[in-house]
């Protein structure tokens, strides 16, 4: 069963293919339901190899399958390998299982558009890019589903490039990326120059690692995490995500909250070993991911773009995982990754059902009192928020606060002092998600009203905020129509989403039989992390300190959002401009930036390289112009060279008898 | 049979006048104004050269020396003078290349000098003797170089004359006339292209 | 004994840096004919009197060689001045400068 490996990736790049060839003609929605059946059949076959990996024991569950020889050119040997084990069979599972819903979803949200089955190539090619980087058995293949995934990203954040925002939107996030990818390439060559190899079986053994210095180590991790910091969103290279909302909201959903976005994580969960043997590096992916958490979740508290709420609120969250790798509490990463991917994608799937229910309305200060419209949605959009508030029993509280524990026991008083951080962004993700919550399920219906001019101009200012035109429309915009629940195609994957997110947890309870997926991984992080034992009292004082902080945020936002959308003092500009980080870079790259680009195009490429090559040129016409003097055309002048050749002949050779 | 046991007086008096004539001969060659002066003056230094021959014990070849050179290539020579009327003033249009005869002087002092450097400076004869066949001893030097010609040497000599035999096929075709007319258009458009260039 | 083969090897040298002096500095084409067989007969000369000192006969088989070429040569080489001088009168080596590069 294990043999199937190769299976999985396949059968979304054949979905790729067919709907290239045939997709237009397939149409809508034929080609979304064969996009769909093929991400349902990746869903099955990794199934079908995870419980082949199931029944193996506990220390041989890695298995490794080469499909051809990629590169084999002399002692370097590249071959398409895919890796099985905890991990990735872990990442495959829930990436191939939530897009499948997506593409379910995305039957229904790209309904009437006139790329409907280009969306899907797209999807679908992002897909088969993903599983190759889960799968992939050495850091080559990772990194051609890292760029493969960073490629679809940017062709579905620009989908509909007709609009100039979306086209520079996807120009943002692909050049941002790349200087990760470039912090990503360097960490491949550190690690062939040391091994020999990008194999990471071969990599990451111990007797591989035995003679790896410690400074070599921290050059490799943090190389590798600087790719992290770019696809995953962290300080200072998140400034792509918030923009990325300019693509269709099912786009959001998959990429840009539960799996492209992980893809950071998971490569460094793939390379604990080597982080243990780089406590530094550890120190400053844990830090990192600690002020991006709390930086985030202050931005998201002033946005009025339901979507940028939520992509902020998918950078913090992301900056928990960062800390919990950097502890070395990697096991709690995962889980927050996979109860992240159900609720995260959940809120914005149901963020989609709301835009799409009010007529591609965004701004949810134009919103309210929806509930009453929407019920379906509405539930499992509570479900989604208890779930990030992290309340008991949902999903989010039990992963939530294994970070938190993780966190507390790192490294002294560093690791108070990051609890404390992440404590404090709890607190602010309850407030901003439930101000979220209450601006549009709750309260007054202001959509009945006409626009105030103040309130929409203040709105306005958010960073990169735009009326979306979601295109077309398969309904009459109307101002002031009604709004509708979404088809069932759309209310489908948000049940089933919300089920996971309410009951995620049991995954991994922090009690002794069942904490599976803690059972599960631990051989592949073993080395790494530190075994840690709470008791049962540190459990529960936790677990109480967490939800008091939860239910005070709530608490406060709940009664002040539900009364009244305007509450200017409580969002300040410096958080509606997030902190003017996109303001800086832009003032960076306009200024500096283009006087380099500048210097290097007009004096270094034109002068100094074109001057040379040209002045070879000119060297080479200039001389022989010269020689070609010695062409006079007469006879004469042709013997006397040769006369004047053999004297001097003559003359060595009297020179060396002499 | 011109040479007995030669005394050395009297080939030394032979070598002088012989090389006096030939180098003048030479000189004569070098700076007559009228071809067929030059012609005569070659005359000269060829029958030199043939003498010289003859004191180096190279009778056979003396003898081919007047025949061939002397007697069929400077008369060869001479009708071509005669034929194409040669020697009209044109050669006393100055010269167009201004350093070439002083270049050539010095260069001739210098490979001179080079020359005499040489011969003085070295032994010259240190080859394996007689690899081709000796030259002194009993018998006529026409029959030594005769078995030489054709035993060692026969490939070259069928070749030779194959030579001559393309060498006489290659002049008819060079001086054969197409036609006429060709002729005189040629020469217009050479007397174009000098009248451009 | 005969004089010693140096001297003949000086005359010939000589000879040599006549001819071909003489070729660098005339123009008329027959003349400059004239100058190349006084150089060959230097160099057969030269061979001449290294055949005696060498005592070996294929020295002089060489000259006689040398002979027929020249004689051959200079058939050829006339018939190209005579097809020459048809085109043009009073051609001299200058005349001939078109491949000038």
């Amino acid at each position: 069963m294990l043999h199937a490996t190769w299976v999985i990736p396949l059968l979304p790049l054949v979905g790729f293919g067919l709907l290239v060839l045939f997709g237009r003609r397939l149409g809508d929605p034929l080609a979304g339901w064969l996009a769909t059946t093929m991400a349902a059949a990746s869903f099955v076959m990794s199934l079908i190899v995870f419980s082949g990996l199931l029944g193996r024991s506990a220390d041989h569950r890695v298995f490794t399958q080469t499909v051809w020889d990629w590169i084999p050119v002399g002692g370097f040997k590249v071959g398409v390998s895919f890796l099985v084990d905890p991990l990735s069979m872990t990442m495959c599972l829930f990436v191939t299982g939530v897009s499948t819903l997506i593409h379910l979803y995305s039957i229904g949200y790209m309904r009437g558009d006139r790329q409907f089955s280009k969306f899907f190539v797209y999807l679908n090619l992002f897909l088969f890019s993903m599983l190759v980087l889960v799968l992939g058995g050495n850091f080559l293949l990772t990194f051609l589903g890292w760029e493969g995934v960073g490629t679809c990203s940017y062709l579905l954040i620009s989908f509909w490039f007709e609009r100039a925002t979306a086209a520079s939107a996807g120009k943002k996030a692909f050049v941002t990326n790349r200087v990760g990818d470039w912090g990503f390439m360097i960490g491949i060559f550190l690690v062939f120059a040391h091994f020999g190899t990008t194999d990471y079986t071969r990599v990451l053994a111990a007797p591989a690692l035995a003679h790896l210095s410690q400074s070599t180590a921290t050059w490799i991790c943090l190389a590798l995490f600087l790719g992290a910091v770019g696809k995953s969103a962290q300080i200072p290279l998140f400034v792509w995500l918030p923009d990325a909302m300019e693509g269709p909201t099912p786009v959001s959903a998959l990429i840009h909250a539960a799996t492209m976005v992980t893809a950071g994580v998971y490569l460094l969960c793939r390379i604990s070993p080597l982080l243990h043997l780089a406590p530094d590096a550890s120190l400053v992916i844990a830090c990192i991911g600690a002020a991006t958490a709390l930086i985030a979740a202050t931005i998201a508290c002033a946005q009025d773009d339901i979507k940028k709420v939520l992509a902020y609120s998918t950078v913090s969250q992301l900056g928990y995982m960062f800390v919990a790798v950097g502890s070395t509490a990697y096991i709690a990463g995962v889980f927050h990754m996979v109860t992240h991917a159900f609720f995260k994608a959940l809120l914005f799937l149901g963020a989609g059902a709301v835009i799409h229910g009010m007529h591609d309305e965004q701004d949810m200060k134009r919103m309210g009192g929806l509930r009453r419209w929407m019920p379906v949605t509405s539930t499992t959009f509570l479900v989604g928020w208890l779930s990030i508030c992290a309340i008991i029993p949902f999903a989010g509280f039990w992963s939530k606060d294994d970070i938190l524990a993780g966190a507390w026991e790192y490294h002294g008083w560093v690791g108070n002092v990051l609890y404390v951080v992440l404590l404090v962004t709890a607190g602010l993700t309850a407030y901003y998600m439930t101000r979220q919550v209450a601006l549009v399920f709750f309260g007054r219906e202001r959509w009945r009203e006409p626009e105030p001019a103040v309130a929409h101009a203040a709105s306005n200012e958010t960073v990169g905020d735009e009326e979306s035109t979601h295109q077309p429309v398969g309904h009459g915009a109307g101002e002031h129509a009604e709004p509708h629940e979404a088809p069932w195609v759309m209310l489908l994957p948000l049940c089933a989403l919300a089920v996971l997110a309410f009951a995620g947890g049991i995954f991994n309870l922090p009690y002794q039989p069942f904490n599976l997926l803690d059972k599960w991984l631990r051989p592949v992080v073993e080395a790494a992390s530190n075994p840690r034992q709470f008791s049962t009292t540190a459990k529960i004082v936790s677990a109480v300190i967490a939800s008091a902080v939860a239910l005070a945020g709530i608490a406060l936002a709940l009664p002040i959002w539900e009364r009244s959308a305007v509450h200017n003092e409580l969002e300040p500009t410096v958080l509606r401009r997030a902190w003017y980080i996109d303001w800086l870079y832009a003032r960076f790259v306009d200024g500096p930036g283009t006087a380099l680009a500048s210097f290097s195009a007009w004096v270094l490429d034109k002068r100094v390289i074109d001057g040379s090559v040209n002045g070879v040129a000119t060297l080479v016409r200039g001389s022989g112009a010269q020689l070609r003097k010695l062409q006079t055309g007469y006879v004469r002048n042709y013997a006397l060279g040769i006369a004047a050749g053999t004297v001097a002949i003559l003359g060595y050779i009297v020179f060396r008898a002499s | 049979m011109l040479l007995a046991a030669a005394t050395k007086p009297a080939d030394w008096t032979v070598f002088v006048i012989a090389s006096v004539i030939v180098l003048a001969g030479g000189l004569g060659v070098v700076s007559a104004r009228h071809p067929v002066h030059s012609a005569l003056f070659l005359v000269q230094t060829l029958f030199g050269v043939a003498v010289l021959f003859v004191e180096e014990a190279a009778q056979f070849l003396f003898a081919v020396q007047v025949i061939v050179y002397a007697g069929a290539i400077v008369v060869l020579f001479l009708f071509v003078i005669m034929l194409l009327g040669v020697g009209r003033p044109r050669e006393r249009i100055v010269d167009v290349l201004k350093a070439q005869r002083p270049v050539a002087l010095l260069i001739g002092v210098l490979g001179l000098a080079e020359f005499f450097g040489l011969i003085n400076a070295s032994v010259w004869a240190t080859g394996t003797k007689s690899s081709a066949g000796q030259l002194t001893g009993p018998g006529s030097n026409v029959e030594k170089l005769g078995r030489s010609l054709f035993s060692t040497y026969l490939l070259a000599f069928e070749v030779t004359s194959a030579l001559l035999v393309i060498a006489v096929v290659a002049s008819v075709v060079l001086v054969r006339r197409p036609h006429a007319a060709a002729d005189d258009e040629a020469r217009e458009a050479d007397a174009e292209l000098e009248r451009a260039g | 004994m005969s004089v010693p083969g140096a001297w003949y090897l000086s005359v010939a040298a000589v000879l040599f840096t006549i001819g071909a002096v003489g070729l660098l500095v005339r123009r008329n084409v027959l003349i400059m004919f004239m100058c190349v067989e006084l150089m060959l007969n230097a160099v057969n000369l030269t061979f001449i009197t290294f055949a005696r000192m060498l005592d070996d006969v294929g020295g002089q088989s060489i000259v006689f060689f040398v002979m027929v070429v020249a004689a051959a040569e200079v058939v050829v080489g006339l018939g190209i001045i005579v097809a020459i001088y048809r085109r043009r009168v009073g051609a001299t080596a200058d005349d001939l400068h078109i491949l000038k590069g």
